[in-house]
């Protein structure tokens, strides 16, 4: 069995993404725990090798369909580096692009996957993941018995730091399967996120609602409360989904990384999806009836009160 | 045109998750079973095309999952047009699942097989992937919104930051819902009790082999408390007051 580990990188504007860095910094260790080598796969015309430092060997495949990223045309070129490369792990980030093709390949490639990994060590031979399932609630520790395996890491599991590295990697071309000249997803157009509305990322402070607010009515409960602080109203995925907050104020893994000096969370249950964009705000508050809600294990002062009652005794304390 | 729609029980995140004794596994017998919400994102999405276009919407579940009948009823009373259970996989998890419905779909085919972007118990990963995989078609996931064009669909795929891509798929395939373009519509309780009178729910059975898993869980237990927050009690009044002078010691609250 290889004990090499392979990473893909993801790449937007010429830059590495922190995730990649992360599975980066892991991927190098447990290939060194194995004696094996990290590898590191990049697709589309951008070089961004000389940022991969850290790895062994640096796969580059381009090709008109790599331009930008699709499920259809990643999927056939990681498989078919999979299958040439045989490592004993492939690590994804738990993002659109690890959702779209880590469980595909698991089935195409024949492998196991642990999705929403936030630990993973090595027990001689064996990676053991441990994944947050249900909304955070419960942790499972996960062996992966089988020869082949799939790890979609969630975001910020991993130091960043341990990714980055000063070597040089074997630079590796390979070809593009022939499957890639009838592709059968196309990128029509790139959207790119609204800018006009104020800028949460930028903010000291966040007062944020989330689907225990209830209604659209109900916000403006909270909505006043950010009014007397003079701080902008942000909120979990559901509240936006909703339609009861623009996009441009939703914090979290499919929304906006924000790190004010305090985040005021009110109605929010703590999903790891929402913690990952806001769990290394520097002070938390965090409001919420359910006391094993998994927003109080990040939360550095939390309250059972229900926010109804504590949303106007906070505005009145401040008015008082 | 015909939209299968595929709905999963889970426990319901609200209740406090109990484990069997030897801490492997949820206990499953004491727990309360709701629909995936980001299946229910689907099954809109679904009656949306439904609506603009015409399609046949099926709904379909797994027979062994606890309450997916009320689910299905649910399902029809909403705008689906039929509803099946498959028998025949009786696990949880995404593999064996997608196996089981990859096998109707080869006898029942689909244009386009919609469920939600993921399921809060998918531990070995989620079902729209292994279902594109294991049938051979193309598959998009963390879906917001679907429109019809001939052999085509234009979806709308979400990514980190705000950021989106517009994308042409050929059809049949396989979407992962993140959100429907409108909210989940509702059925009353009325409307769902006619349709339990009124409905079948075609039960189809298949054979998967029992592939190994490859995985094994350890144990599972809720996260550890070391780095709880510290809980303020009191009277709302009291909380504020604290919360406030928390603020206030970091120069956060004018005045
Ligand atoms: C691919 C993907 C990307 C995602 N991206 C994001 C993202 O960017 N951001 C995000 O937030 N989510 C995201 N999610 C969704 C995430 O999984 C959760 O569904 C979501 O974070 C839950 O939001 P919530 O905490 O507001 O709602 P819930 O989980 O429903 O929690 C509501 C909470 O309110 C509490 N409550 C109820 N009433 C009261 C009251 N009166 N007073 C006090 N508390 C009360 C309840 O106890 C409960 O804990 C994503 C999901 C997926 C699949």
């Amino acid at each position: 069995m290889s004990g090499n580990v392979l990473v893909l990188a993801e790449q937007s504007d010429g830059q590495v993404s922190d995730a990649t860095y992360e599975l980066l910094g892991k991927g190098r260790e447990l290939a060194t725990a194995w004696g094996g080598t990290l590898e590191v796969a990049t697709f589309g015309p951008t070089d961004v090798s000389g940022q991969l430092g850290i790895a062994d060997a640096v796969v580059r495949v381009d090709h008109p369909a790599l331009a930008s990223y699709t499920a259809d045309a990643y999927e056939q070129v990681l498989l078919q580096l999979l299958t040439e490369r045989a490592p004993r792990l492939l690590l994804l980030s738990n993002d659109t692009v690890g959702l779209d093709l880590g469980t595909a390949l698991a089935v195409s490639w024949d492998a196991s996957q642990v999705a929403y990994v936030m630990a993973l060590a090595v027990d001689g031979d064996t990676p053991v993941a441990t994944a947050q399932i249900l909304g955070g609630k419960i942790l499972a520790e996960v062996e992966i018995t089988a020869p082949r395996g799939i790890c979609t890491v969630i975001g910020g599991s991993f130091p960043l730091a341990a990714g980055k590295g000063d070597g040089t990697p074997e630079i590796v071309t390979a070809a593009a399967p022939g499957g890639l000249d009838a592709p059968r997803i196309s990128l029509r157009a790139i959207v790119e996120p609204d800018t006009s509305d104020v800028d949460i990322t930028a903010a000291d402070l966040l007062v944020s609602a989330g689907r225990g607010v209830g209604s659209k009515d109900d916000l403006e409960v909270v909505q006043e409360l950010a009014d007397a602080l003079g701080a902008p109203l942000s909120a979990s995925r559901p509240v936006i989904d909703a339609g009861w907050m623009p996009k441009t104020r939703q914090v979290g893994k499919s929304g906006l990384k924000v790190k004010p000096k305090a985040y005021l969370s009110f109605g929010i249950s703590g999903a790891p999806e929402h913690l990952e964009g806001m769990r290394d705000a520097e002070l938390i508050i965090a409001c919420n009836t359910d006391a094993n809600a998994p927003i109080f294990d990040v939360a550095h002062y939390g309250t059972t009160v229900d926010l109804f009652d504590l949303v106007p005794a906070i505005v009145e304390e401040i008015g008082g | 045109m015909r939209i299968a729609v595929i709905l999963k029980a889970v426990p319901d995140l609200v209740e406090e998750m109990e484990l069997t004794s030897d801490g492997t596994d949820l206990d499953r017998e004491y727990l309360k079973f709701v629909t995936n919400e980001w299946d229910e994102q689907a099954l809109e999405e679904a009656l949306l095309l439904k609506d603009s276009d015409g399609a046949e919407v099926v709904a379909v579940g797994m027979a062994d999952d606890p309450d997916i009948e009320q689910a299905l009823y649910s399902a029809v009373a909403k705008g689906a047009d039929r509803a099946v259970t498959i028998a025949g996989a009786t696990g949880v998890d995404t593999r064996s699942r997608a196996a089981a419905v990859a096998a109707w779909l080869k006898d029942n085919p689909a244009d386009l097989v919609l469920s939600g972007v993921q399921a809060p118990d998918d531990l070995d990963g989620q079902l729209p992937a292994a279902l594109g995989a294991a049938l051979g078609l193309p598959h998009v996931s963390v879906v917001v919104s679907v429109a019809l064009d001939g052999a085509a669909a234009i979806v709308r795929q979400e990514f980190s930051g705000g950021r989106a891509a517009d994308l042409n798929v050929t059809l049949p395939a396989v979407l992962g819902i993140q959100v429907a373009r409108q909210a989940p519509r509702y059925a009353p309780v009325t409307r769902v009790r006619q349709v339990m009178q009124s409905t079948t729910i075609d039960e189809a059975s298949v054979a998967v082999d029992e592939a190994a898993a490859g995985i094994r869980v350890r144990r599972m237990y809720p996260p550890e408390k070391t780095t709880h927050a510290e809980m303020i009690d009191g009277s709302p009044a009291e909380v504020a007051a604290r919360i406030v002078e928390l603020l206030r010691s970091r120069s956060l609250v004018k005045g």
